[in-house]
């Protein structure tokens, strides 16, 4: 199959492309870029006149509930609504039920994510048996399985002695750790930002020192242990700056942020609205706004959808009772988009953030689009509107604050090693 | 139309009561006009219980499509209910709704050996078996047109409001 | 954000959910309202129509007999059918969802929902899920949710503080205690705010107080003689017995010691302070009995208020549309 995307502004942040440039698609890899190779011949021709052709998006974090969960949501639905989203790779959590803490049980969802032929799973291995911070798993097995990192999802480790280990035990190997930071006692009842909207809602608050103990905590594991660490879903100003000073300490640490948490803050919990229930939580406005300054700066290396398909059961309910967790593949796209466009940022910057960056902290060759590489491709048009509803949402998880929200950015088509694995009806421009 | 003088009015209300007095009568007055009334009858009269009041907002039988009065003020009753004579005084006799709320309210404070009803103005338009046992004045209104009772210092005056 | 969603369309009071933004007018309205309703407590037949033909369910995922027992009592004097309901005891236990059993009730021509639920904002939960479906002339009452209101209480207190003071504007007002884990904290903070009350203070330990308690208008004190110097009112909360010893405090008797209303501790408040407190009362944790059986104790006439309010909350919703 021989693909050529016609017409379209490429923007290829790893390459530092940024023009109109045409894409030539051969046997799942790109063959070139701007002029057609000798010889040729276009199978299919995609016009992307008007649109802009970019790597396929990477998310860091995304929930596909399987195994165990699916009647939230099955990796048919949630594949779907990854490419439906521009996504191409992605990685998971082990956070199912069972955890993904056997090879076994990673090497059945690579394989079934094989067979649905849609965007790339990367699995993250529990980094303790059942996330239960008590016995390690086996690291070096479940990484020959596929899996990339290891993680102990949203669950915090209470014993601080199992994590220095367990951090030792990944550094043997070379393997990166990623902590979500919280502190388990600080955050055990806890359901909302600790400040003057959960004083006022009478809803227990997560203190934000939860966040900066557990980051302190883990730096310093991080820099005994020589491990790679990742720190997950980071919330707060204050974590932000510890991190900033681990850094200018000579340390390698990566981070990232959840799409929501730069859109969104406490306030928004309104009166109740159990879709803004999160972890960690929706933070102070001034929290949110150190947390768009510094993916913009990158000291956040990238941003994720943290993609938590809940079923409406587990959200109608009081607001402390309700399942934590939004749904986002179908939002990541254009909800960078908005973010870079309040902070005028210019869209190869932003666009890295989802694509070379995230490549980056996941360790893949990845987010690109250079010669050779896999034809990993999203098609959108920044400004066509996209209603967020119920209704258009592939995803199994309708939970979101975004409902009844018009955003910008809508995915066109959706290529995987040069499959067309999603695109609007007809790929139709008069649909814009 | 020229509306007859309340002041006048209210003499000739004093005058038909006067003879049906007795040590046990109480007189009644219906918020808000006839709270007045009531107070000046009873100086009229001379009579020895001191005169009531009640406000019958929360037996309204329009309270569920008019909601609750802004101004709903306590009934008081300053007497034993039970065994006593008494006369209901209120401005204007109209539909007779107003005085079935005060009937069915009076009753929740005791069993009235005899109850009375003085009015100073009987406009006609009853929805209710209702009929006053004394009335100084009739007047016939259209059904649009209301008349009440004002107070100005000591003076009482009757007035149309309304269509 | 959503609109307030207790106030309906022409802003009257269509739920009664929390003390929180309920316009002055409103809260006045009710005070005055409640007025009235003190005098049919004493008459022969206690009893007036308005909600006659009406179904009052009392929705009680969370015991309280003693609260229960005043809606019962208003919703009675007001002639309506009263329908008790402890559900922590029944349908959640069969896996019934709370909106699954707030259908089925409202298919029993239910009028009101008095709801008291241990997780805050669980009535603003029916009253968004009755208008979703299209059921709004059913109205809820909020007795008390949580950690987040208990708006009832907070203006049975405002009646209470209104009737002994007459004019909130002149006033020094302390509340005292848990306020933390206290939705009647929260709803007495809000409606004195709303009534203009000038000089509003919480005294607590530290880990007592919620976060950014001072963002909701009071000064934070941490000590009772500086706290209660020259106040007008003084509003003790109940501290649950769980809360008296571990890592919040460490012993009723040292709570008592610093935080306990005694005699002693009162006599630096106005000659004339009144002192009030919620019920039901922990007598030598949270307060002397020297002071609860005082002079200046008001704690009786609360609860007697607190028919009137209640009453008054339930016939103005009573005749309010959808």
């Amino acid at each position: 199959m021989k693909i050529h995307i016609k017409g379209g502004h490429l923007i290829d942040p790893a390459q530092d492309i940024d023009a109109p440039t045409d894409l030539y698609i051969a046997a799942g890899k790109v063959v070139a870029l701007g002029d057609a190779p000798d010889g040729f011949h276009a199978n299919r021709v995609l016009d992307a006149t008007g649109r802009i052709v970019a790597p396929g998006l990477i998310d860091l974090c995304a929930r596909l509930r399987e195994p165990g969960l699916e009647y939230r949501a099955t990796l048919e639905s949630e594949m779907a609504a990854a490419v439906a989203g521009g996504i191409t790779s992605l990685a998971c959590p082990p956070d199912t039920d069972p955890v993904l803490d056997e090879p076994g049980l990673v090497e059945m969802l690579k394989h079934r994510a094989r067979m649905l032929n849609l965007a790339h799973v990367y699995p993250h291995g529990a980094l303790t048996m059942g996330l239960k911070g008590q016995r390690l798993t086996e690291m070096g097995e479940l990484f020959d399985a596929g899996c990339i990192a290891f993680s102990q999802a949203n669950v915090p480790v209470a014993d601080t002695q199992v994590l220095f280990r367990a951090m030792q035990y990944a550094a043997t190997f070379g393997y990166t750790v990623w902590l979500q930071p919280t502190d388990l006692h600080l955050s055990s009842d806890g359901v909302a930002h600790e400040g003057e909207v959960a004083a006022r809602l009478g809803l227990t608050g997560i203190p934000i020192l939860a966040e900066t103990l557990a980051i302190g905590q883990m730096l310093q594991l991080a820099r005994a242990t020589g491990c790679r660490l990742h720190l997950a879903r980071i919330s707060s100003r204050a974590g932000l700056m510890l991190i900033d000073q681990a850094r200018l300490d000579g340390l390698k640490v990566s981070c990232d942020v959840a799409i929501h948490s730069l859109h969104l803050c406490d306030v928004d919990i309104g009166y109740f609205d159990p879709q803004c229930r999160t972890i960690p939580p929706l933070r102070a406005q001034f929290d949110r706004e150190a947390l768009r300054a510094a993916l913009a700066d990158g000291r956040i290396d990238a941003l994720c959808s943290d993609h938590t398909p809940v079923d409406d059961d587990a959200k109608q309910v009081p607001f402390a009772e309700a399942e934590p967790g939004t749904t986002g593949l179908e939002l990541l796209l254009p909800l960078t988009l908005s973010w870079a466009r309040e902070m005028h940022l210019p869209l190869p910057l932003a666009l890295a953030r989802i694509t070379s960056d995230a490549a980056r902290v996941l360790g893949l060759d990845a987010g690109h689009l250079r010669i050779g590489s896999a034809a990993d491709v999203c098609i959108f048009d920044p400004d066509a509107p996209v209603m967020i509803s119920r209704a258009t949402l592939r995803s199994q998880g309708r939970n979101t604050p975004f409902i009844g929200r018009e955003l910008l950015g809508k995915v066109c088509a959706t290529l995987v090693s040069g499959q067309v694995v999603y695109e609007t009806p007809a790929n139709d421009k008069t649909a814009r | 139309m020229s509306l007859p003088d309340a002041e006048h009015l209210l003499v000739v209300l004093a005058d038909q009561i006067r003879p049906r007095v007795g040590a046990d009568t109480a007189l009644v007055g219906l918020h808000t006009g006839g709270v007045w009334l009531a107070q000046r009858l009873h100086a009229l009269l001379g009579l020895m219980q001191p005169a009531g009041s009640l406000d019958v907002s929360f037996y309204r039988d329009d309270y569920a499509k008019r909601g609750l009065a802004r101004d709903t003020r306590s009934s008081s009753l300053p007497f034993e209910v039970e065994g006593r004579h008494l006369i209901l005084v209120d401005d204007v006799l109209h539909t007779g709704r107003t005085v079935r709320a005060a009937l069915n309210e009076l009753f929740d404070y005791g069993r009235p050996l005899r109850v009375e009803l003085a009015v100073l103005v009987d406009r006609g338009g009853r929805e209710l078996p209702v009929a006053p046992t004394y009335c100084a004045a009739t007047l016939d209104l259209p059904p649009g047109q209301r008349v009440k009772l004002a107070q100005d210092g000591d003076t009482l005056s009757l007035r149309l409001t309304g269509s | 954000m959503a609109r307030n969603p207790q106030l309906n369309r022409h802003g009257e009071l269509q739920h009664l959910l929390t003390t929180e933004g309920l316009p002055r007018d409103v809260i006045t309205r009710i005070l005055d309202t409640a007025e009235p309703f003190t005098v049919v407590a004493e008459r022969e037949v206690k009893k007036l129509p308005l909600l006659r033909g009406k179904s009052v369910f009392n929705l009680f995922f969370e015991n309280s007999t003693r609260t229960r027992t005043t809606f019962e009592i208003a919703a009675k004097r007001l002639s309506a059918d009263v329908i008790n309901l402890n559900i922590s005891t029944s349908s959640t236990n069969k896996g019934e969802t709370l909106l699954d059993t707030v259908d089925n009730l409202a298919a029993m021509q239910a009028d009101m929902f008095v709801v008291r639920h241990a997780s805050s904002g669980a009535p603003y939960l029916i009253a968004q899920h009755l208008e979703a479906t299209g059921r709004d002339h059913i109205h809820v009452i909020n007795a008390g949710d949580g950690r987040h209101a208990h708006p009832t209480q907070g203006l049975l207190d405002m009646y209470t503080i209104r009737h002994y003071k007459r004019d909130f504007t002149q006033l020094s007002v302390a509340v005292v205690g848990d306020i933390l884990h206290s939705r009647v904290a929260r709803s007495q903070i809000h409606a004195l705010t709303t009534l203009g009350v000038p000089d509003l203070r919480a005294i607590a330990p530290k880990t007592l107080l919620p976060a950014d308690i001072d963002r909701l208008g009071c000064r934070v004190f941490h000590d009772m003689a500086e706290g209660l110097r020259g106040v007008d009112v003084v509003m003790m909360l109940r501290l649950q017995n769980e809360r008296m010893q571990g890592s919040l405090l460490p012993s009723p008797q040292e709570y008592f010691k610093f935080f306990g209303l005694t005699q002693e501790k009162l006599a630096l408040a106005k000659p004339d302070a009144i002192v009030l407190h919620p019920g039901p009362m922990n007598r030598g944790v949270e307060i002397d009995s020297a002071v609860a059986d005082g002079r200046q104790a008001v704690i009786l006439p609360q609860v007697t208020f607190g028919i009137a309010v209640r009453m008054a909350v339930m016939a103005m919703l009573g005749s309010v549309e959808a």
